[in-house]
């Protein structure tokens, strides 16, 4: 085992994940309720990562939001991920004319950053978790299908694919039987790299105010309640803070990871 | 015809679409496939030389409905005429394991149950002198050689009746070249399939082929037993091509 | 001895893997002034290790070379970077086998004959074009001057290849390396680039190291051969010699894999 990426992003994100899943079952405290006699309470026993202004339990808080931030991801990249597969395999494997009008029209939305253009379709959709969720996952599809398609491009004018064509093997399972398999690679480690991108973006709205809304806890939105008493409790920002580079730092490595045992592969 | 013939083609014609050049470039037609002609009989090996660019290539493609050609017909008197590639590098899916690219073909075609496919494909590894333990290996994983056995095992899993091998040992050693064209000869005498071989080396050709072609700027010069076109060549092009390969007598 | 080159134990081993490969194992070859020696080997057998050696390109740090590869009495292995480049491109000149990368896509073809007169001469801008389109025309390129202000993406892979003999040539080597140079032609093409470096050879007396795995070629060109087998060499001698009455098995293997061509020697039954 030489994949040192692999082992240390696999054992954050275990980490990570252990910690969400304990969040499910089991709060210390609930993370919505308020103790006046606890606001900015420092690190102790009752309280491991202190308190917030409202006297909310930060680690409670932490493992409810780190919940939430992952499930936001998690979407974000889904609907990237799938909408961006279909029309990168379909563009890139058929080209003509449908790649032609597809294509400029994803050049168009790329030529906006993408938070720039989440940004926008909230200002459309409105704020709150699953419209942001939504305006993510769109905002990711361009860069996603422009990879999946190259690798399309690429893989469709290789003999193995004229010789699956021999055998008669139909378009649709060419492309995502034969084809697909070998966009693996590639595609994971853009995966990986989106996944993190979702994170901070999620954090960048909801401490902007129009992603995840309050009470309900989120990195994000923690981090950006955080700000105003830096001085007065640090910790309450350090810990979310912490959190999010925890989760881009795992699922980055992992990332690595997979790109290079896909890479010693082929 | 039918029954002596198990590939028939005439008078086909390809052309390309040229690039426009510049922005108002016209729209030119490249003629790859001037009208040709041309039998393959049951059971011969028939070999096709000619330098790069002499549609060869496009020839093959044709033959076999990649490429639709301007005009002209192409009979086929088997089912799934299979193909043999130069690269045995892109011509096996490197994402897959070699047992289920061989059992590919078997699952699209032929409904069998699983059990017999990997017998089937057990026993082919078995024909074209790999260890069936090769089944669970990647491409990347074995050698040039083994490489190209395997896509022969993969084009005959079906048992064509017409196998089309466009320069297949061109990209490998010499030694091995030799093996794989023992192979292709031992293949052709127990399965009885006829093969149409195509290549640029004059020396692999005469040793493969019963009859022989050779093509130049998308027509077929000159055809007929292999004996006479190397020993009494016709053409001026066939003799200058036996000439640079250090072949005329 | 006034042997042009020498290579004395010459070793290459990379180190870019956990377990050191050894690519050329003990290898010793000289060749004299306007003779030619041929390498052949099949694909891993360290012939083109040999060749960048010699040439003096093999300077990845992940590798170790030891021996010595004496040119007219001087060790290229140990002797200084500028006397190295000194001698690349005046003294010996290379051809590689793909004459589509070997060519500089965005340079004019006589700028790129006329680098090496830039770097090793000190001729006038004049002087230095006449070269270039000599060389040109003595490598039987036609309108040698319209060629000069083309680019190597107009010219089919034989005529680069003949630009890259013109390129190799324009110094007046004293050794030619050509690495496969015609494996990538086509044969009719290819037959007309060996009567080039032949007469190249019989006019300058330019010795050449000839490079391929194509046992035939080397046949018709060299006087003697090498051959190489896993980075070692496991034969050598006249080329007659060895094709007649090879003495190792794996000599005897590679000749009897080329296809016999001979009136009845048909291998094929109908």
């Amino acid at each position: 085992m030489h994949n040192l990426n692999m082992t240390a992003g696999s054992l954050i994100t275990g980490f990570l994940l252990l910690a969400i899943i304990t969040g499910i079952f089991y709060t210390p405290y609930d993370p919505e309720a308020m103790d006046a006699s606890a606001r900015f309470a420092g690190i102790s026993l009752a309280h491991p990562m202190g308190c917030d202004n409202f006297g909310r339990d930060i680690l409670s808080r932490i493992l409810e939001g780190s919940r939430t931030t992952l499930a936001v991801a998690l979407c974000t990249v889904a609907i990237g991920t799938v909408c961006g597969v279909l029309l990168g395999a379909f563009t890139g494997y058929y080209g003509g004319w449908l790649d032609e009008i597809l294509m400029r029209i994803n050049d168009a939305l790329f030529a906006f950053p993408s938070l720039l253009l989440a940004l926008t379709l909230i200002g459309l959709l409105g704020p709150g978790r699953s419209n942001m969720t939504a305006a993510l996952g769109i905002s990711f599809i361009p860069s996603f299908a422009r990879i999946v398609r190259s690798e399309f491009l690429k893989n469709s004018k290789l003999d193995y694919v004229r010789s699956a064509r021999l055998q008669g093997a139909g378009n649709l399972r060419i492309m995502f039987v034969h084809i697909l398999p070998n966009t693996l690679p590639v595609l994971m480690s853009a995966v990986m790299i989106g996944f993190n991108n979702a994170v901070l973006a999620e954090a960048g709205m909801s401490y902007l105010g129009i992603g995840v809304q309050p009470p309900e806890p989120s990195l994000g939105r923690m981090l950006s309640e955080a700000q105003s008493y830096l001085f007065t409790a640090p910790g309450y920002a350090l810990f979310p803070g912490l959190f999010i580079i925890l989760m881009v730092l795992g699922f980055g490595l992992l990332g690595e990871g997979i790109a290079e045992k896909g890479g010693r592969h082929g | 015809m039918e029954e002596k013939n198990i590939l028939t083609v005439r008078n086909l014609e390809v052309s390309y679409k040229k690039k426009a050049v510049g922005l108002f470039g016209g729209k030119e037609r490249v003629s790859v496939l001037k009208g040709v002609s041309f039998d393959i009989r049951r059971g011969e090996i028939l070999g096709l030389v000619g330098e790069s660019g002499c549609g060869k290539s496009t020839l093959a493609r044709a033959v076999l409905g990649m490429v639709r050609p301007d005009r002209g017909e192409v009979y086929h008197a088997s089912e799934f005429p299979q193909m043999v590639f130069q690269d045995p590098y892109g011509s096996l899916n490197p994402a897959k394991k070699i047992g289920w690219i061989l059992e590919e073909p078997l699952r699209l075609r032929s409904g069998l149950g699983r059990e017999e496919r990997r017998k089937r494909v057990e026993e082919m590894l078995y024909k074209v002198g790999l260890d069936p333990a090769c089944r669970d290996r990647y491409p990347a994983q074995l050698s040039g050689g083994q490489r190209q056995r395997v896509a022969i095992a993969a084009a005959l899993m079906l048992s064509p009746g017409l196998l089309i091998a466009d320069e297949p040992v061109s990209a490998l050693d010499v030694t091995v070249q030799a093996q794989i064209l023992e192979l292709l000869q031992q293949l052709h005498e127990e399965m009885g399939i006829s093969i149409l071989f195509i290549s640029h080396d004059l020396r692999v050709v005469y040793r493969l082929c019963g009859r022989v072609m050779i093509m130049q700027g998308g027509e077929i010069l000159e055809a007929g037993e292999a004996e006479k076109v190397y020993f009494s060549p016709e053409h001026a092009y066939t003799r200058s091509l036996l000439e640079a390969a250090g072949l005329l007598q | 001895m006034d042997e042009l080159l020498e290579v004395r134990g010459l070793h290459i081993e990379f180190h870019d893997h956990l377990v050191p490969e050894t690519v050329v194992h003990d290898l010793s070859l000289s060749l004299s002034q306007g003779e030619i020696l041929g390498i052949v080997g099949e694909s891993g057998s360290g012939k083109s290790m040999t060749a960048l050696a010699v040439a003096g390109l093999l300077n990845r740090h992940d590798m170790k070379k030891q021996g010595q590869i004496l040119f007219e009495g001087r060790d290229l292995l140990s002797c200084p970077r500028s006397q190295l480049r000194q001698i690349q491109g005046r003294d010996i000149g290379v051809v590689f086998q793909e004459p589509m990368t070997s060519l500089n896509p965005v340079k004019r073809i006589g700028w790129q004959v006329e680098e090496s007169l830039r770097i090793h001469t000190e001729l006038t801008k004049q002087e230095r074009y006449r070269r270039v389109v000599e060389a040109l025309q003595d490598a039987e390129l036609m309108e040698a001057e319209r060629i000069c202000r083309m680019y190597p993406h107009q010219l089919s892979g034989g005529m680069r290849q003949r630009v890259m003999i013109a390129a190799a040539f324009v110094c007046e080597p004293r050794l030619l390396i050509a690495d496969e140079p015609t494996t990538a032609l086509d044969v009719t093409v290819q037959a007309q680039i060996l009567r080039l470096l032949k007469r190249k050879n019989r006019e300058k007396k330019t010795a050449i190291l000839f490079i391929s795995h194509d046992l035939s070629l080397v046949r018709g060109l060299c006087e003697r051969v090498i051959v190489m087998h896993r980075g070692r060499a496991v034969e050598a001698g006249r080329t007659e010699e060895v094709f007649e009455h090879p003495r190792e098995a794996y000599t005897k293997a590679l000749i009897a894999a080329i296809p016999r061509c001979g009136k009845g020697q048909k291998g094929g039954r109908k």
